[in-house]
C-alpha cells in the first residue's frame, strides 16, 4: 500500500490564523497561534477548551472554510491549501463536519432526503443517477437509525436527536476519512446524548473514521476520545492520551479545568481549584505564557518567555507547555 | 483508498424510526397547496377574484370585441344599473356612448400588461443583484447598495414623468421606467436576507462540500428569500398599478385610443358631478385588484414558510380561540 | 504559591420546617390542538440552608414549575390546581398586590440567559438599584451605593466604576453574577435558579456555584436549582426531585437517590451519563423518546420506555409514595429498580 498508510492521517504544524476586527484602528485577533496536532486513522482526538480558545476557528480551518496565515496541514501527505479547483473539490470529500446546533444546521425548507443528498450535487461523479442516489440516501438513513421513510419529512418533524442523526448522515454522504464533531451532543437531552454517542462509536468501528471531537463536557470527551488536546487562547497547552491528561494533568489550567467539571462519580472528584478572574480577551493576550494572569504558579519568567514543552516522563505523547509543570519531578523539558 | 459505503444496512444499535405521521400530515403534490388555500377562506376569495381578473385580461377583449370602441352618440353618458340600454351598458356609458363594461374589460388587459412585466423585471433583476451582493459582501455589496440609494433618491414618479416626456410614452417605456424605479426595493430586501444567511450553519455546511457560490445561492438563499420577495412583489404590484394609473391620469401614461383603468379615471375627472360612474368603476376595479393581491400575498407568506404553515392547517375557529389570552401579572 | 481551593462550606444548618411548600400544583397550557397538562400535581418542599434540585430533561415541566411559582407564566398557561405556601402566604392564587410584595423580598428567580434578562438600555447600576427603590423607597444615591455594595459582594471587580456600565459590556459570567445580585438584593427566603450555568464555561460555572453556596449561607436562603445536569446536582444539591413529562417521579436526598434510585427513569438517566463507562463501551441509553404531552397514556407516564413495565402500569397511575424515611418514588415496583444490596 502507499507509504501514507503508516504515517498519520492528519498532521498540523504551527498553524496560525488571525482575523481583523473592526474597531478603533484595525485590531488583529490571533485566533490560532501556532497549533500542532496529529490524528491517526480510526482515532478520536478530543479538543477541549473554553470560549475564545479558538477551537471553532481550528475546526473551520481544517474544513478549509478559512485559509491559515501560516503553518502546514498535511492530509495523507498532501497539503489541501495548495490545491485548486477540481482537486480541491475532490479533497473536500475527505473532511466533513457535524455541527452543534441540530436546528440551525439543517435548512428547514429542504426535506431530510434532500439535505443528505445535497453534498452529491457538488460531486456529481459519485452517483450516476437518481435511483442510485435514492438508494444511497435510504442506506444512510438506515445506518444512522432513522427509517427510510424519513427521507420525505422536513426537519421540523424531527426531534433534536433525530435531526442530529440527519446531520451525521449528511456528513457521511461523501464517505469522509475525518469527521469533525463540533459539540455534537451539547444541545441534546441526556437520554438522547447517549444514543447519538453510541451511534458515533458504532460508525467509527465499522467505517474506520477518525473524529476530532470538540466538546466542553469533559465526561463526554473522556468517554469518546483516545487522545485529548486542551486549548487556551489559541494554543494547545496540553495534549496526550486521555487517561493521562485526566488523571495526571501537567498544566495548571488543565488541572483547574478537570477539577471544575462536576462529576457523578465521587471517587473522581478532586479539590476544586478556583481560578482568578476570567479568560483574557483574545485581542490582547498576555505576554509570555498566556495563562499567567490566572495561574497560581506564575513567576517572573512566565511574563517574559513563552513556555517550553514539558514532556511527561511516564506517558509517551503527553506534553504540556509550562515553565512550572505540575509533574515537576515527573517531566522533562523538551529541547527547544 | 476508502471503499464505497456498504449499501447493506448495518444493524443500528439505537434505532429510532421516524415518528408516526402527525395530525397535520402533508399530502404530496399540488393538492397540498389547494388544501392550505382552502383553509383560509378570505385568501380563497381573493384568489378567486384575482383568477377572474386574470382570465378577463386574457380572454375578455376577444369576447367583448368591438363593443369597447363602438361609438354611439345617442347613448352617451347613460347611467348604470339599468338594462334599458342593452345589457352591454349595464355599467353605464362614457361620453362617446361606449360601453363602460367593455372598456373596463379591455382596460384590464392593458393595465395588467404594464403592471405584471414591470414587477417581474424589477423583481428578477433586483433580487438577483441583491442576492449576489449579499453573498459576497465586500465591494460588491457597497456598489450595489449605493446604486440602489441613487435610484431611490429620485422621486420615482418625477423620474417617470421626465423619462416619458423625453422619450415617447409607449407601453414598453412605461414598463421599463417603472421597473427601474422599483429595483431598489427588491435589491435591498434580497441583499439583507442573503447577507443574514451567510452566517447560518447550513450555508457553512454547504461550503464544506465544496458547493460553488452559484449553487449555494440557488439552493439555499433563493428558497429562503423567495417568500419575502413574493410578499414584496405582490405589494409592489399594487404600487405599480397605482403608479401607472397616476401616470395615465397625468397624461403621460397610456395614450388614447389605448385604454387603462388609470386613464379611465382620468378621463372621467371632468364628469365627476354628472357622470360619476366614469371614474368610479375603474377606481373600484383598481381597489379590488390591489386588495386581493395583498390578501393573497399575506397567505403566500405563511404558506411558503414551513415553520408557519401549521396556521393554515387548523380550522379558523380554533385559531381564534387560541389567540385569546388571559391577562398576565 | 498554592491554588485557591474551593473549600465547600460545611452543610448549612437546615431548618426543620419548609419555607416553601408546594402541594399538588397543576399547570395547563391551551394549545391549538387542545389543552395540555404541562405540570401535573407537583409537590415538593424547600428549606432554608438547603439546595433542592429539580432535575429533568427538556419539556419535563421544571421551568414551567418555576415560572408558575413566581407568577410569570405565559398567557396561554394557567395554574389550575394546587397551592404553594411561602411561609404563611399562599402564592399561587395570590393577587397582584401580594405578588408584588413578595417579589424579590421573599421569592427571587435567576434565569438562564443573563443577556436577555437584563435591559440593554439601562446601566447595571440602575437595574441593581431598582429593587431598593421599589421596595425600600430609597433615593437614587442611596440605592446606587447599595448597588455598588452588591456588585462587590458577588465578586465583580472595580464595582465603583463598573456600576455605570451597560450589560453588554460584561462577560457571560459577570452578567450571571449581576443577575444573582439582583435576585439576592432584598434578602429573599427562596432563590430559584433556572439553569443558571448552562450557557457558561465550566470554570466560570464553578465560580458561580461557589458564589451561590456562599450567598445561601450568608442569607439563610432556600435554593431551588433547576437543571438537567446530573453531575451538577450530584455536587451542588442536597435534595433532588426528578421530573418526567410534568410529573415528579422521585424525591429524596441526592446521595440516596443517586446511589440507589427507586424509579426506572432515574436509573436510566444515571446509566446514560458517561461516567464510568470505559472508552469504547456502549452507553446504556433509554430507548424511545419523551411522550407527546398531548397524548399522555393512561397509567404511568413512563411506561413506554420502562424496562419494568407490566400490565398494571398501563392502567393505574402510580402515586408519589414513600419508599424510605425521606424518600418518595412514583413507581409500582420501586424495589426492583435498586434492590436492597449496594450496586457495584
Amino acid at each position: 500500500m502507499s507509504q501514507s498508510e503508516c504515517a498519520n492521517l492528519l498532521e498540523v504544524r504551527d498553524l496560525r490564523k488571525s482575523f481583523v476586527v473592526a474597531g478603533a484602528g484595525k485590531k488583529m485577533l490571533q485566533a490560532l497561534d501556532g497549533i500542532s496536532l496529529d490524528l491517526a486513522r480510526g482515532e478520536t482526538l478530543g479538543l477541549v477548551g473554553e470560549s475564545g480558545c479558538g477551537k471553532s476557528t481550528l475546526a473551520r480551518t481544517l474544513l478549509m472554510l478559512e485559509r491559515p496565515d501560516s503553518g502546514t496541514v498535511r492530509f495523507d501527505g498532501i497539503d489541501p491549501f495548495s490545491l485548486r479547483g477540481k482537486d480541491l473539490l475532490k479533497f473536500r470529500r475527505r473532511v466533513q463536519m457535524v455541527f452543534q446546533d441540530p436546528y440551525a444546521s439543517l435548512n428547514a425548507r429542504m426535506s431530510a432526503g434532500d439535505i443528505i443528498a445535497e453534498p452529491w450535487r457538488s460531486h456529481k461523479s459519485m452517483y450516476k443517477n437518481k435511483r442510485e442516489r435514492d438508494m444511497q440516501v435510504r442506506g444512510l438513513l438506515d445506518i444512522v437509525g432513522l427509517g427510510a421513510k424519513a427521507a420525505d419529512k422536513y426537519p421540523q418533524e424531527f426531534s433534536g436527536g433525530q435531526r442530529q442523526r440527519i446531520g451525521i448522515a449528511r456528513a457521511l454522504a461523501l464517505d469522509p476519512d475525518v469527521i469533525i464533531c463540533d459539540e455534537p451532543v451539547s444541545a441534546l437531552d441526556l437520554s438522547v446524548q447517549a444514543q447519538v454517542l453510541n451511534l458515533l462509536n458504532d460508525l467509527q468501528q465499522q467505517l474506520q473514521i477518525s473524529y476530532i471531537f470538540i466538546s466542553h463536557d469533559l465526561s463526554v470527551v473522556r468517554h469518546v476520545a483516545d487522545r485529548i488536546a486542551v486549548m487556551y487562547l489559541g494554543r494547545i497547552i496540553e495534549s496526550g492520551p486521555t487517561e493521562a491528561v485526566f488523571d495526571r494533568p501537567n498544566h495548571p489550567y488543565t488541572a483547574a479545568l478537570m477539577s471544575a467539571a462536576p462529576t457523578l462519580d465521587a471517587s473522581q472528584r478532586r479539590e476544586r481549584i478556583l481560578l482568578k478572574g476570567e479568560v483574557p480577551s483574545p485581542l490582547n493576550p498576555p505576554s509570555g505564557c498566556r495563562f499567567r494572569t490566572r495561574c497560581w504558579k506564575a513567576t517572573e519568567i512566565c511574563a517574559t518567555t513563552a513556555p517550553p514543552n514539558a514532556l511527561d516522563l511516564e506517558v509517551v505523547g503527553h506534553s504540556a507547555e509550562c515553565h512550572h509543570p505540575l509533574l515537576e519531578e515527573g517531566s522533562v523539558l523538551a529541547s527547544a | 483508498m476508502s471503499t464505497q459505503l456498504d449499501l447493506v444496512p448495518v444493524k443500528p444499535t439505537t434505532a429510532i424510526v421516524g415518528e408516526a405521521d402527525t395530525a397535520a400530515a402533508k399530502k404530496r403534490g399540488g393538492s397540498k397547496w389547494m388544501r392550505l388555500l382552502a383553509n383560509d377562506h378570505v385568501a380563497t376569495a381573493a384568489a378567486v377574484v384575482l383568477g377572474l381578473i386574470f382570465l378577463t385580461a386574457i380572454f375578455g377583449p376577444m369576447l367583448v370585441g368591438g363593443l369597447a370602441t363602438h361609438i354611439d352618440l345617442d347613448n352617451s353618458n347613460q347611467a348604470p344599473f339599468t338594462l334599458s340600454h342593452g345589457w352591454a351598458n349595464v355599467l353605464g356609458t362614457d361620453p362617446l356612448g361606449r360601453s363602460m363594461l367593455a372598456r373596463l374589460i379591455v382596460a384590464c388587459r392593458t393595465t395588467l400588461s404594464v403592471a405584471i412585466p414591470a414587477v417581474l423585471i424589477s423583481a428578477i433583476v433586483g433580487s438577483a443583484i441583491g442576492m449576489w451582493a449579499g453573498y459576497y459582501r465586500g465591494w460588491r455589496e457597497t456598489v450595489a447598495m449605493r446604486v440602489a440609494d441613487v435610484i431611490m433618491s429620485f422621486p420615482s414618479l418625477l423620474l417617470a414623468v421626465v423619462v416619458l416626456y423625453v422619450f415617447s410614452p409607449s407601453a414598453a417605456n412605461i414598463v421599463l421606467v417603472l421597473a427601474i424605479t422599483r429595483i431598489p426595493v427588491y435589491l435591498r430586501t434580497a441583499r439583507a436576507e442573503s447577507a443574514e444567511l451567510q452566517s447560518r450553519l447550513f450555508v457553512d455546511a454547504a461550503r464544506t462540500f465544496g458547493a460553488s457560490a452559484r449553487s449555494i445561492i440557488w439552493r439555499h438563499v433563493v428558497p429562503v428569500v423567495l417568500p419575502t420577495l413574493l410578499t414584496v412583489a405582490t405589494l409592489d404590484f399594487c404600487y405599480v398599478m397605482l403608479a401607472e394609473s397616476s401616470l395615465s391620469f397625468l397624461g403621460i401614461g397610456i395614450q388614447p385610443p389605448d385604454i387603462s383603468w388609470g386613464l379611465m379615471v382620468s378621463q372621467g375627472r371632468t364628469y365627476l358631478h354628472t357622470a360619476w360612474w366614469l371614474s368610479f368603476f375603474p377606481g373600484v376595479a383598481i381597489v379590488i385588484t390591489t386588495v386581493s393581491a395583498t390578501i393573497l400575498a399575506a397567505w403566500a407568506r405563511i404558506a411558503t414558510d414551513p415553520g408557519q404553515r401549521w396556521r393554515l392547517t387548523v380550522p379558523q375557529k380554533r385559531l381564534n380561540r387560541y389567540a385569546k389570552t388571559t391577562k398576565a401579572l | 504559591m498554592t491554588a485557591v481551593i474551593d473549600r465547600k462550606a460545611p452543610i448549612d444548618q437546615v431548618d426543620a420546617d419548609p419555607v416553601l411548600d408546594v402541594d399538588g400544583m397543576t399547570v395547563d397550557i391551551r394549545t391549538i390542538t387542545g389543552t395540555v397538562r404541562a405540570v401535573n400535581e407537583v409537590s415538593f418542599q424547600a428549606r432554608r440552608g438547603e439546595t433542592l434540585a429539580l432535575l429533568g430533561e427538556s419539556g419535563c415541566g421544571k421551568s414551567m414549575t418555576a415560572t408558575a411559582l413566581v407568577g410569570l407564566l405565559e398567557p396561554v398557561a394557567d395554574v389550575v390546581g394546587g397551592t404553594a405556601m411561602l411561609g404563611d402566604v399562599e402564592i399561587l392564587n395570590a393577587d397582584r398586590k401580594k405578588r408584588r410584595e413578595i417579589a424579590g423580598t421573599e421569592l427571587a428567580i435567576v434565569f438562564q440567559d443573563a443577556l436577555t434578562a437584563l435591559n440593554p438600555l439601562y446601566t447595571v447600576g440602575t437595574q441593581l438599584a431598582e429593587p431598593f427603590r421599589i421596595h425600600h423607597g430609597m433615593g437614587a444615591k442611596e440605592a446606587k451605593a447599595k448597588a455598588v455594595e452588591l456588585m462587590a459582594r458577588v465578586g465583580i471587580p472595580q464595582p465603583e466604576t463598573r456600576v455605570n456600565s451597560y450589560p453588554h459590556q460584561f462577560s457571560g459570567g459577570m452578567r450571571q453574577r449581576l443577575l444573582i445580585a439582583m435576585a439576592v438584593a432584598l434578602n429573599p427566603s427562596v432563590l430559584i435558579a433556572d439553569e443558571p450555568t448552562t450557557a457558561l464555561d465550566v470554570t466560570v460555572q464553578a465560580q458561580i456555584m461557589a458564589l451561590l453556596r456562599d450567598l445561601r449561607t450568608e442569607y439563610r436562603m432556600a435554593v431551588v436549582l433547576i437543571t438537567h445536569d446530573l453531575a451538577l446536582v450530584a455536587e451542588e444539591a442536597d435534595r433532588v426531585a426528578v421530573m418526567y413529562a410534568g410529573n415528579i417521579v422521585e424525591t429524596g436526598s441526592v446521595a440516596e437517590v443517586f446511589a440507589k434510585p427507586k424509579h426506572p427513569y432515574t436509573k436510566g438517566l444515571l446509566n446514560s451519563v458517561p461516567v464510568n463507562a470505559r472508552r469504547g463501551d456502549e452507553l446504556k441509553s433509554i430507548g424511545g423518546s419523551p411522550p407527546d404531552l398531548h397524548a399522555i397514556p393512561e397509567g404511568c407516564v413512563y411506561q413506554a420506555r420502562c424496562p419494568l413495565a407490566r400490565d398494571i402500569c398501563a392502567t393505574k397511575r402510580p402515586t408519589l409514595d414513600s419508599v424510605g424515611a425521606t424518600r418518595k418514588a412514583a413507581c409500582h415496583f420501586p424495589e426492583e429498580v435498586s434492590p436492597g444490596r449496594e450496586e457495584d
